[in-house]
Formats: C-alpha cells, structure tokens, sequence
C-alpha cells in the first residue's frame, strides 16, 4: 500500500478546501441557515409539530443530510474531475499507486470535508432550535456512511463526465430532488398512500429516515432496511470503480 | 543488468481505428540519452504514453528495468519521471508544494534538501512560494521537470523538453539533463528540433507512421547517411564538365562558376586529392573552396521522405 501517495492526494485535496474556504465552507453555511429562518421560523411557526417534535427541530437531521449528500457529491466529483480537465490527472496515471489509493485519497477527502460540514451544520443549528440526539454513535456512523458512499458516487460522476454540464447534471437534477422528495422537510405518514409508496423507491428517503432516527427515535422506515439499503449503494459504487480502473474508461484510451 | 526500456512487439490501435504503433521493437540501454524523432503524428507520444502507464498497449510487452508495464506496474513506475509534452499544471498551487506533492504520490518520504537542491539546479529555488499560475512558461516547464525528478526516477521522459523555451533556457536545460545523465539517469527525449538531438543524444531512433525506422549511434548515423560536399569557386566559368573528369561525382552550379564535389564521409580522403590533381593537370583554377557536412536534418527528411 503507497501510504504516502493516499496521504499526499488527500492533503492536496484539503489544501485545496482551505484554499476556498469561503466557497466550500461559508456558504454551505449561509444558506442552510437560510433554510431555518423560511422553513423553521417562518413558516414552522405556523405548522404543528410532527411527530411530537417542533418542525424547526424535525427538519435539522433533514436539511444536514442534504448538505452532506450534496456535498460530498460535488467534493469529489469535482476533485477528480478538475484534474481531467486541466491534464495534471497525467501524473497520477503515470504513479505507482492502485485504483484503489486514488480512491482513498480523494473520496477519503470529500467525505471528510462533507463531514465536518455536516458537523458544522449541526452546530449552527443547535442554536437556532432545540436538538437532541439519541444515538451519538449510530448518528455519526450513518454520517460517515452516507459522506463515504456519495462521495464515491460522486467520484464516478467526476470520472463518467466530459464536460462541465454532465458534472452538474447528476447533482442538481437527480441528487437535489431526491433530496427534498425524500422526506428532509416533512414525515412520509402526511404523504397519501399512492405517494407515500412510490417515494420509497427514492433511495434518499432511506438515508433521511435513519439519520432523524438517530436524533429523535422517529423513523419512515426501519433503520435495519436504511443500512442494508445504504450498504447496497455502496457496494455498487465499489463495483463500478473497480471497472473503471480496470478498463480504464475515460481515463485511457 | 537489464535494458533500462525494453519493448516488444508493442503495437496500439485506438478506438477510432487509427493504428498508431505498427510492431515496435526498442531497446534502451541504462544511462544512455536516446533521442526519438519523428514527425508530428508519428507515434512518439503514444510510445511513451505506453510506457508511462497512460495509455494502453493493444499488443506486446514493456520491461521497465525488468518490470512489465503490466503485471509489475508499481516496481516499474516507480523508476520512471515523465515530463509531458504541454504544460499541464495545478495553476493555484505553489511550487514547493506541487513539487512535494509529486514525491509523496511516488510513495518517497518528505526530502527538504533534496527538492531545494533540485530546485536551485532548475533555478526555480527563489520562486518556490510563488503560484505556479504567476511563472512564465519556460519556467512552468522547469516546474513539470522539478516534479519529474522529485522522487529520484532513474529513467527520465522528456516529450519535447524545449518547445516554446528561448534560445538561452534550452542551453541551459541540455546542461541540466547531461547533469542527470552523468548521475546514472537514462533519459529518452523526443525532439522536433533536430539540433538537439545531435548535440545531446547517444542514439537516435527515428519513427515514422507508427513504424521504427532506424535506430542507430548518433555518430554512426551521421558518418553512414550523411554527405560531404567540397565547393570550388573557379576563377574562370566553365561552360561544361571536361571529359577526363567524367569519373567524379561532379556538379557545376551558379552558371559554371563553382565546382561541387559530393562524397561519402566514409570514403577514402584520396578522392579530394585525386580530384584536385586532375584539375591542376588540366589548367583549371580556383579562387577559395569549402566543405559542407550534412546536418541530422537532413539526414531526417530524406530518411522520412524515403519512407
């Protein structure tokens, strides 16, 4: 294992974070807090609470998913992605390291920019409206997992893409919708029946649910089938990457 | 000890069908400087390409120091600096940190002194906190040498090391490689400036169409292909060859006023002496003469033209 190399593209990776602290940190920031004062004060203050918990506090575990999931996606779609673009990918291609270094180093580094995000999030959030946890450990882990597996989905994007447009696409038209359709703002038992069973073909809905569980003991669906779920994706993920590196899709000839 | 670049039978065939190595067969010895030459399109970047892990092989195998590009490709890698042929850096990084970057992703420990020697042998060492997007090109392109060397490859790629560098830089950067090449390194380098290749190579190899045409010692090279030319400046023009110097590969040019003598280099020296005595016996004068050695050049077009 080139320890060293994992190391040195990971710290490139967070180097590069630092660098644009304002863009990768601040305004991730700003505009969940955004999402507090309209959704929580706003207009939470004019809603019943769901579940027994006030709607400010519902939507916290809700609105950190999708900064982590959004996140990790554009982390290291981009991380891999930039490289590509600029041609300096030449120089990890030419290195001794496996498929598998150039994947700890740079997804290692988007969840772990995601998750300290997520963490951030959660701070702000804490004083702005009551939170409270009830699985800390369990909270952290699905934290990690989620970070880890879209950070890895968002590698594949990076590698699959060939331009600027389909390195947005896949955020913004799937990633962003199965967020907010995913129940971040709202428990599925105040879905209709029809809608409520078709939203559990959104994969999000099951990250969601596990992850407000770990706060509030609440959940849409069982937490055994959010993690089975969950590992499934990232088992996928694992797979493709292995392929990629394998045949060298988009980035041999 | 094994060949420091061994290659057999490596052909590649991209996807749109273009066959851009036919069967190449090379071996590069350890501590020697080969210079590959070729036109645009001939192949040179893609053999390297292959070799440096960029680029998939269709058929055939690359020995690194002994090590399948393949198989083996962490232990052969890890010999190899690449430098590319475009300028191709991490714009908003500085110097030392790229140049670090590249040590730690060849898997060596953090070496301050010796990325500063390095540095100052590329005389980058002042700008080493600098944004690599503030230097020029010719000094970008000292950067992508300084990463190339930072993990102490003993075989060293240079795609067209000194296109777009001035006059000055290029001599320098030449001192800088035979510097390498005196420590032990091997180093191949493609050229378009042929000038290059005959002051700095000791083997050429020249590829065309994807095929190896030649590979050959510099020197011999120049001694087997390349011409001498003696010119006369007669005193008086001569309207046509006299008959009794019929057996002389001569010319007469600038309306019969100089007299040009072409042989082989290997020749004999008597056929100068031979000639310039038959012209005594026959009266005929001369104001000055010179003698021309054909440049790798030309030895190159003709070579290619050949083809």
């Amino acid at each position: 294992m080139n320890w060293r190399a994992i190391r040195a593209i990971y710290m490139f990776e967070m180097h590069r974070t630092w660098r644009t602290l304002m863009q990768s940190v601040l305004a991730p920031v700003v505009s969940t807090s955004l999402y507090f004062v309209v959704f929580g004060s706003a207009i939470g203050s004019r809603m019943t609470s769901v579940e027994g918990i006030g709607y400010g506090s519902f939507i916290v575990p809700g609105l950190i998913m999708m900064s982590v999931l959004t996140n990790s996606v554009s982390n290291a779609s981009f991380g891999i992605y930039f490289p590509k673009f600029v041609g300096t990918i030449y120089e990890i291609l030419s290195a001794p390291v496996s498929y598998l270094e150039i994947v700890l180093g740079y997804v290692g580094a988007a969840a772990s920019k995601a998750i300290i995000l997520g963490l951030i999030i959660l701070a702000t959030a804490a004083l702005l409206v009551p939170v409270h946890i009830d699985h800390p450990i369990l909270m952290i882990l699905f934290l990690l997992l989620t970070a880890l597996t879209f950070s890895l989905f968002g590698f594949l994007i990076g590698i699959w893409a060939d331009g600027f447009e389909k390195l947005q696409m896949i955020p913004l038209l799937v990633i962003t919708p199965l967020s907010f359709l995913g129940g971040s703002f709202y428990s599925l038992s105040a879905l209709p029946p029809f809608w409520r069973a078709l939203t559990l073909f959104n994969p999000l809905v099951y990250l969601i649910s596990a992850f407000r569980w770990s706060f509030y003991g609440i959940a849409d669906v069982p937490v055994g089938i959010s993690l089975a779920a969950t590992a499934v994706f990232l088992g996928i993920c694992l797979l493709v990457v292995r392929w990629i590196f394998k045949t060298g899709y988009q980035l041999k000839t | 000890m094994p060949a420091a670049i061994s290659v057999t039978d490596l052909s590649k065939t991209y996807a749109s069908g273009f066959q851009a190595l036919k069967s190449i067969n090379l071996e590069i010895r350890a501590g020697e400087i080969f210079a590959l030459l070729g036109p645009n399109g001939a192949g040179k970047t893609t053999l390297i390409s292959i070799i440096c892990g960029l680029v998939n092989p269709s058929e055939g195998q690359v020995l690194v120091d002994g090590h399948d590009i393949l198989t083996d490709a962490r232990a052969a890698r890890t010999k190899i600096g690449l430098v590319p042929q475009e300028l191709k850096t991490d714009a908003f990084e500085t110097v030392w940190a790229t140049v670090n970057f590249s040590r730690g992703l060849f898997g060596k420990p953090k070496n301050n002194a010796l990325i500063e020697k390095l540095l100052k042998d590329l005389s980058l060492l002042e700008k080493r906190s600098s944004k690599i997007m503030t230097l020029s090109g010719g000094m970008k392109r000292r950067v992508m040498i300084a990463k190339a060397l930072s993990h102490e490859p003993t075989i060293l790629f240079l795609d067209e090391p000194t296109a777009g560098v001035d006059v000055e830089l290029r001599r320098d950067m030449w001192q800088v490689v035979r510097g390498l090449r005196d420590a032990g390194v091997t180093i191949i380098l493609t050229t378009h400036y042929i000038e290059e290749a005959e002051e700095m190579a000791d083997r050429i190899g020249v590829i065309s169409k994807g095929e190896l045409i030649l590979v050959e010692n510099k020197v011999d090279l120049m001694t087997k292909l390349g011409k001498k030319q003696l010119t006369l400046q007669l005193s008086a023009p001569l309207d046509h060859l006299p008959a009794a110097l019929g057996d002389y590969p001569l010319e007469l040019t600038k309306g019969g006023d100089e007299l040009v003598y072409t042989y082989d280099i290997r020749e004999e020296r008597g056929g100068i002496a031979g000639l310039l005595k038959s012209l005594e016996a026959l009266g005929i004068e001369f104001k000055d003469l010179h003698t021309d050695q054909s440049s790798l050049e030309e030895i190159f077009v003709s070579l290619v033209k050949d083809q």
